[in-house]
């Protein structure tokens, strides 16, 4: 079954008197286990098309479904639900909660669930050794480096074990020594999980760690095929 | 639970200077509210007990024709045997004490000045003139005293008069006359309420009677009970086609007119304060939420419900309400306690502003109580809480995508 299954989707916004066309008309389908990057130039509609295949926007028009589920016309509980439950999100600015430390913004899903306490002290724990950030639980996000923080977001992303993990961008904000450690941390937890990773890039450098590259223009999917695994080792 | 708690006060100490700002306003709302209630209270409850304690008792019997105002000696309008009616009056269960008294008004002549003052004759032993027996100077009356008065700290301190010294009083009398009698000062007494002292003269009763050509008679029995308000049902009972019996509330218009006037005014102060400390209330928290926007934004991509986030910010309302009203409660309890203690002091200012069938002392003690209080700080804190309704219902509405964004589409 598809983890992700986009047909015929389009996205408008309508700004006063002007409508401009985000997505026109896209269709993909992405498996189980991949490691998927949406590139394109600015404006292309990478970024839209993740905020719609995490459920935190509708389209316009057309149908996504998330493990055979649709998800296009669900109201804002529901998609919340979804989120909560089979999404997991990672953001260009690291999108950490200032006000709390890096073991409870990665617990904070968890608490969403209502996990109990000591399953979910045993799952935040493992997820920050997992981004090498055991040591750093107590800190807050403004104590941690940019890469750090992007890590107590991956780690925050899977603390709920979904089965799809969305990054918009993850590397943007980092040199590329944090750049690629991110993105390391990302294909190791893709292969040694099974967790499906959609990110939105145009950075040339973590396109080569895609197993497959799906290509936007102009709110369309101009190109969809094999990346570079070779170069993820 | 614990962690709507955590977020909620960890995003107040974001901007500590504007949540402490913000409780302290709403702080300075409760202790005004409660200042301002126990103020308002205690004017009431003292000036009612003055007029009772001073003036009209908790029932006055009369003459069906006897007019207050004019203070007539009459004798149809006087009672005829006055000692026998109050004997009979205070052997009711619910009366503590009744005594004759004889109002006449008079002319006090001191040097060449002259001025209009009340005349009261009472009987000496009642305990119903223990009110006056606070002297500042001399002795209490004796009932056989013939020339011997006692007068009001504030006319003796007004007039230059003190204890020993000679003044001479013109009283109205019986048959429509004025007798002129020189007295003796024997004491001053102080019920520190100098609308009243200012202007009352105390005398012997049976002087009082002889000096007006009364005879045995007297203007009222003037009655205490064990429970004011037992007032209307002991008045029935006591009425008769020769004699009326007023009770403290029909004496006392003025007062509960005054009372009624100063609860509609409280309300709409009430609502005021209310009003301004609500608003602070909304500014800070409409201000945090959009200060938190993509913090907003977060909470909702990682899967928070609407009503989460509406119960987060609900939460950070009530941290800032209980720090408001502990703040509140603080500083108008003690506010409270001083005025009750020691009281707010007037002086002479009912007199020098010249309310008149209003009795007030010189000094105001306010009063609260504790079912006033807790319906106060309710009212506050429930006021806070719906008042941030809206900021919360802003940020359970804001469309993640949108909030993610820092509010921009």
């Amino acid at each position: 079954m598809h983890v992700v299954q986009v047909e015929n989707v389009t996205r408008d916004y309508t700004i006063g008197e002007v409508t401009t066309q985000a997505l026109r008309g896209v269709d993909l389908a992405i498996e189980r286990g991949e490691f998927v990057t949406l590139v394109g130039p600015s404006g292309s509609g990478k970024t839209t098309l993740l905020q719609l295949i995490g459920c935190l926007d509708q389209p316009t028009s057309g149908r996504i479904l998330i493990n055979g589920r649709d998800v296009s016309r669900l109201n804002r509980n529901q998609r919340a639900d979804i989120r909560r439950n089979e999404i997991g999100f990672i953001f260009q600015f690291f999108a950490l909660i200032p006000t709390l430390n890096a073991y409870e913004n990665v617990e904070m899903p968890l608490l969403l669930r209502a996990m109990g306490a000591a399953e979910r002290r045993e799952r935040v724990l493992h997820l920050l050794a997992e981004v090498g950030l055991a040591d750093r639980a107590d800190h807050r996000p403004d104590q941690l480096s940019g890469g750090e923080q992007q890590r107590v977001a991956i780690a925050r992303a899977l603390a709920t074990d979904p089965t799809l993990v969305l990054a918009d961008e993850p590397t943007a904000n980092l040199d590329t020594a944090n750049g690629q450690q991110v993105m390391e941390i990302m294909a190791r937890l893709n292969e040694a999980t099974g967790v499906t990773f959609v990110f939105a890039t145009h950075d040339p450098r973590v396109i080569k760690y895609a197993r497959r590259v799906i290509t936007l223009r102009d709110g369309m999917v101009v190109a969809n095929g094999q990346g570079a695994p070779t170069e993820r080792s | 639970m614990k962690q709507l708690l955590i977020l909620a006060y960890r995003g107040l100490g974001r901007n500590r200077r504007r949540s402490l700002l913000s409780a302290l306003a709403l702080g300075i709302g409760v202790a005004l509210l409660l200042f301002m209630a126990a103020f308002i209270e205690g004017e009431m409850r003292s000036s009612l007990e003055l007029g009772i304690k001073l003036d009209t008792g908790h029932l006055q019997v009369r003459r069906l024709d006897y007019d207050v105002a004019k203070a007539s000696l009459a004798w149809e309008d006087l009672i005829d045997d006055p000692t026998a009616i109050a004997r009979q009056v205070a052997a009711l269960e619910p009366v503590r004490l009744a005594t004759p008294r004889l109002y006449a008004g008079g002319i006090l002549l001191t040097g060449d000045e002259s001025l209009g003052v009340r005349i009261l004759g009472i009987d000496p032993t009642s305990e119903a003139n223990d009110v006056y027996r606070n002297l500042v100077g001399g002795a209490w009356l004796n009932p056989d005293d013939r020339e011997g008065v006692l007068i009001g700290a504030s006319l003796a301190a007004k007039r230059n008069v003190a204890v020993g010294d000679r003044i001479a009083l013109l009283v109205n009398t019986a048959d429509g006359g004025v007798d002129e009698q020189r007295f003796v000062v024997r004491g001053v007494y102080d019920t520190h309420t100098p609308t009243h002292d200012q202007s009352t003269i105390l005398m012997p009763l049976s002087k009082a009677q002889a000096m007006t050509g009364a005879g045995e008679r007297a203007s009222t029995v003037w009655v205490m009970l064990d429970d004011m308000y037992a007032a209307d049902a002991v008045a029935a009972a006591l009425t008769s086609d020769r004699y009326e019996v007023q009770t403290w509330a029909q004496m006392n218009p003025l007062q509960l007119e005054f009372e009624r006037y100063a609860n509609a005014m409280m309300i709409v102060f009430y609502l005021i304060v209310l009003g301004i400390t609500a608003t602070v209330a909304v500014n800070a928290m409409v201000m945090a939420v959009f200060e938190r926007t993509r913090e907003i934004g977060i909470l909702a991509a990682i899967g928070m419900r609407e009503r989460r986030i509406m119960a987060l910010f609900l939460t950070e309302s009530f941290l800032l309400a209980v720090g408001g009203v502990g703040i509140g409660l603080l500083f108008g309890g003690l506010g409270v306690y001083y005025m009750s203690v020691h009281g707010i002091y007037l002086g002479n200012m009912a007199a020098d502003m010249g309310l008149t069938g209003f009795t007030l002392g010189d000094r105001l003690y306010g009063y609260l109580t504790a079912q006033d209080a807790i319906t106060l700080v309710i009212t506050a804190f429930v006021v806070t809480l719906l008042a941030s309704l809206y900021p919360a219902l802003l940020a359970a509405r804001m469309e993640p995508v949108r909030a993610l964004h820092g509010g921009e589409a």
